[in-house]
């Protein structure tokens, strides 16, 4: 492993890090404004032109504002939970092929982090932990609503995941690989898989909006029932951790979506560029699109979309969404014993 | 490096294993818990057994634990109201205890343990496309045995959960 190798990936770390940071700073306030605009509103205009400090002041407020600790929490778990949302949120980050390699200073760059054979369960390893921070910080705050909120998020999270995982496998099925990159390679000039999973991709992205607790599953945090859901008892900054998590869980899972279901890095005429760092780029920016067009998604449905009750979203989960992902294997088994991979 | 890797695992698998049982809170023994099985699989990984480690990720410490987590926060156990165990089920329970631990200690000191503490003879047996030939080869019969063995396990629970009708 030689000097070069570590300073190529400690700056691809730090720039996806520091990349899906301000795209989830960004996400909130597109959310908002997007929102005003649902809503016949303005949104945010006040900070800088069109509301663009409008992130930076929020997360002035969020530093600045008193932290609260209750005093029967349970104080290292009570820090714990939103420490370790932020944490699952962000590594998923290390497996998502962002791009075809780059040739620099004669070097071959790859960008990806790593490239494990195992990918794609590693990411679904990831959003099975997700759910440690809200349960926890649930169950620190010593709070009726939390408990009732960890409880809720801990039974959606699982239920969601047997129709997520049931939904990767169909694709799995097809592609015949678990790693994410050689995924991304086959759907090379608009072979993408969602042309050939509409069902599993569906399943998937359904089985997103609940992994990711955004609405129509906001279940956790559901205000009408629960006060402030999992994260009433916190405030300052670690309140923003929680609610800024959501933001980054969005993010990854719209770059997992494309890369899995909307070719990744791909784009229509990608092979008439001969000048491969050229393509690259185009690439990764074709990529970046493709996440944005998804949280613009994300945040359409929040603002359309009312919350499910709450048997209604079991009654999702159970009935409607595990039969149909068990279909869905089924129909792509008969496909690859018919036509062919 | 492996060497040192391996012992410093241990010593924390143990470490945490030790609190599980120690720890007064049943929610601190359950985060523990969720920590040993994290060991486990990094164990898995310095024997190259990704698919193995990433297994045992997902679901122990992203389904098992979570359910046992789940089970726990309802119960909201402490020292009140935590029943009593009779003395000769504690008796019972340190004998029975005491068994498992001469069996283990046998079988290790059957197996010879040297002064290396793991070798693999094929290393790339635990990867996803070695371990999936041989479970659908050579292990068929017993890799679906076991599958029915779980569904049929898992309609006995809907079964009992069910709500009889009247």
């Amino acid at each position: 492993m030689d000097i070069a190798f570590i300073i190529e990936k400690l700056i691809l770390i730090s720039a996806i890090l520091g990349i899906s940071l301000v795209i989830a700073m960004y996400t909130t306030l597109a959310e908002r404004k997007f929102a005003g605009f649902f809503q016949d509103r303005v949104g945010p205009n006040r900070a800088g032109p069109w509301g663009l400090l409008q992130p930076l002041a929020d997360g002035v407020k969020l530093f600045t504002k008193e932290e609260i600790i209750p005093t029967h929490a349970s104080t290292f778990l009570f820090v714990l939970g939103p420490s370790l949302s932020m944490f699952t949120a962000c590594i998923t980050t290390a497996v998502i092929p962002w791009g075809q390699d780059l040739f620099l200073f004669g070097r071959q760059v790859s960008l990806q982090v790593a490239d494990i054979n195992v990918g794609v369960l590693y990411v679904f390893g990831v959003v099975s932990l997700g759910v440690y921070g809200v349960m926890i910080g649930g169950w620190a705050s010593n709070n009726k609503f939390s408990l009732l909120a960890a409880v809720r998020s801990a039974s959606q999270n699982i239920s969601y995941e047997i129709a997520m995982g049931l939904s990767i496998i169909a694709l799995l099925m097809m592609t015949g690989t678990l790693s994410l990159r050689e995924i991304s390679e086959q759907q090379a000039g608009m072979n993408w898989n969602v042309f050939y999973q509409p069902l599993g991709f569906l399943i998937f992205m359904i089985c997103s909006f609940a992994e990711t607790n955004r609405t129509p599953f906001d279940l956790p945090e559901c205000e009408t029932e629960l006060v402030g859901g999992h994260h009433t008892e916190y405030s300052s900054m670690k309140l923003g951790f929680y609610l800024f998590a959501e933001y980054i869980n969005m993010f990854v899972s719209s770059a997992i979506m494309a890369s899995l279901y909307f070719g990744g890095y791909n784009y229509p005429f990608m092979h008439l560029i001969s000048n491969p760092n050229v393509a690259a780029l185009i690439g990764v920016a074709a990529f970046f699109t493709k996440i944005l067009l998804f949280i613009f998604f994300f945040i359409w449905v929040r603002w359309t979309v009312p919350r499910f009750r709450y048997d209604q979203l079991m009654k999702l989960g159970w009935k409607v969404l595990i039969p149909l992902a068990i279909v869905n294997i089924a129909l792509t088994g008969a496909g690859i014993l018919i036509f062919g991979k | 490096m492996s060497h040192s890797l391996f012992y410093l695992l241990s010593f924390i698998t143990l470490f945490f294993a030790l609190l599980v049982v120690f720890a007064k809170n049943p929610i601190h023994s359950a985060l523990y818990m969720v920590m040993t099985f994290f060991a486990i699989t990094c164990h898995y990984l310095i024997l190259n057994a990704q698919f193995l480690a990433i297994v045992n990720f997902i679901v122990y410490m992203g389904a098992i634990m979570v359910l046992i987590l789940f089970s726990i926060m309802f119960l909201n156990l402490n020292q009140a109201t935590e029943p009593q165990k009779s003395s000769l089920l504690k008796f019972a329970g340190v004998i029975s205890a005491g068994l498992l631990m001469l069996t283990l200690v046998g079988a290790i000191v059957k197996t010879g343990g040297g002064d290396v503490p793991f070798e693999l003879i094929k290393p790339d047996i635990g990867l996803v496309k070695n371990l999936g030939k041989v479970l659908f080869n050579e292990f068929l019969l017993p890799f679906e045995i076991a599958s029915v063995l779980l569904l049929s396990a898992m309609v006995g629970a809907v079964l009992l959960a069910k709500k009889e009708i009247n």
